[in-house]
């Protein structure tokens, strides 16, 4: 009765992990979409409550945009880690001898690749609509990505907090929104500033900066909270 | 010879001492104690919601006792966590299935998380379940057996020396039950030790069973 559990490396269960959940979402992609939808709606309804005024939707459109990717990270967050709960698989990571902060950051990253991601691929398209032009592509794209990671991982840690909870989801919006300001400040600033011709380095900086550190601390708050919410 | 490798019956050695345990107001175990070696099958019995589930998940560590502890080969479990759970193997009252991957796939992300394991190793351990025409499909259109059986496939390959069962029979036909019974005797026959919570007897008379009644 040997255990050679010692041969699995951390980037093969990563990989374990992240070809689950993207096995789970080829099959149940309807929910998948649902942040991506909203995103779009969302955005594509302020033209028609505002003013189709192209010069007064591009003042704006940076808050429209990040405050829209906020909601549907939240939205998309309650999702993160409810179903394996609930059907026991989570036990079976906690008791699988495996690094569950790790298990639980690939599982995150899973979810911001599925989640995340397309908002920020989906951007041009809808940002088009604000009256952002092309030359401003790049510019979203940073931006989107890193603030998308962010809240990936924010948004993950209250999830792992509430998901012990039958009504958890409320609880965890009044949780993670306060942490989330810093990001929607930030990343808001920093489009804001480069739609205007100046450097964004700065909040751009910052927002790495907080993504990194969410990073390494997140996933240790993750794998506490999961263990005190399986009990 | 102690230390032989292929009689490893020597090393596997559970011993619970004085478990105390509080759901809210109630106290639910009140002091638990048991000892339990290789090839023996500890059957916790006794009313429902009288703390059996409750035992085991103590047991495996999922859930801390107010007082007591849980010693494996004579270490404290909760201090060589990982070292404890990749000994264990812990198959609760859901079967840990996602609905909307087939059996195989089942399978092969559940013990990935152990150890390397390769498609036809878990379809080998479904046919010895008797299901190896289930492997494609997905568990939500299985029947509750079905699934269980997909659960308890875990079991044919499993190398861990402690296996925590809770009423592993739920759902099992005749056939199903003997399959068990046949999977837990060669668990107890390699030296493996079982603590299950059962209201129907598993194995019974079996030298190495054992029970345990709580109340």
């Amino acid at each position: 009765m040997s255990v050679n559990s010692q041969s699995l490396s951390p980037f093969s269960l990563a990989a374990l992990i992240l070809r689950r959940d993207l096995h789970l979402a080829a099959r149940r992609w309807d929910q998948v979409l649902q942040p991506l939808v909203f995103f779009v709606v969302v955005i594509t309804l302020f033209p028609l409550a505002i003013s189709p005024e192209l010069s007064e939707l591009r003042r704006i459109a940076p808050g429209i945009l990040w405050v829209a990717a906020m909601l549907a990270s939240l939205l998309a967050a309650d999702a993160l880690f409810r179903p394996d709960v609930e059907d026991g698989v989570m036990e079976q990571w906690v008791l699988s001898g495996q690094p569950l902060a790790w298990l639980l950051l690939a599982k995150t990253a899973g979810h911001w690749l599925l989640t995340g991601l397309p908002l920020v691929l989906v951007t041009p398209l809808v940002a088009t609509g604000l009256g952002v032009s092309s030359e401003h592509w790049l510019l979203m794209f940073s931006t989107l990505a890193v603030g998308t990671a962010l809240l990936s991982v924010l948004g993950a840690i209250g999830a792992a907090l509430t998901v012990g909870l039958r009504r958890g989801n409320m609880l965890m919006a009044l949780m993670v929104l306060p942490l989330e300001m810093p990001v929607l400040i930030f990343g808001a600033r920093a489009m804001d500033m480069g739609l205007h011709g100046e450097a964004v380095t700065g909040p751009l900086s910052l927002l790495a900066a907080m993504l990194l550190l969410s990073l390494v601390l997140g996933p240790f708050a993750m794998a506490a909270a999961i263990r005190i919410s399986i009990e | 010879m102690l230390t032989d490798p292929v009689n490893p019956s020597m090393q596997s050695r559970l011993e619970v001492r004085g478990l105390h345990l509080w759901r809210g107001e109630h106290h639910l175990l009140r002091g638990i104690s048991f000892t339990l070696s290789g090839g023996e099958l500890l059957q916790v019995k006794g009313q429902n919601g009288v703390g059996k589930t409750s035992l085991l998940r103590c047991v495996a560590g999922l859930l801390p006792a107010e007082s007591g502890e849980c010693l494996w080969n004579g270490v404290e479990a909760r201090l060589a966590a990982a070292q404890f759970n990749q000994s264990l193997l812990y198959l609760g009252h859901s079967n840990a299935l996602k609905q909307d991957l087939t059996a195989l796939e089942n399978l092969v992300f559940t013990l990935g998380l152990k150890r390397t394991v390769s498609d036809s190793d878990c379809q080998q351990a479904l046919s010895r379940v008797g299901i190896p025409q289930c492997a494609e499909l997905p568990v939500r259109v299985l029947s509750a057996g079905q699934r269980r059986r997909v659960a308890l496939a875990q079991l044919a390959m499993s190398e861990a020396p402690l296996w925590v069962l809770d009423e592993p029979i739920t759902n099992l036909d005749v056939q199903g039950i003997t399959m068990l019974e046949g999977l837990l005797a060669e668990h107890l026959a390699r030296g493996g030790a079982v603590v299950s919570a059962a209201h129907q007897p598993l194995l019974a008379g079996h030298p190495g069973n054992r029970e345990l009644v709580l109340n």
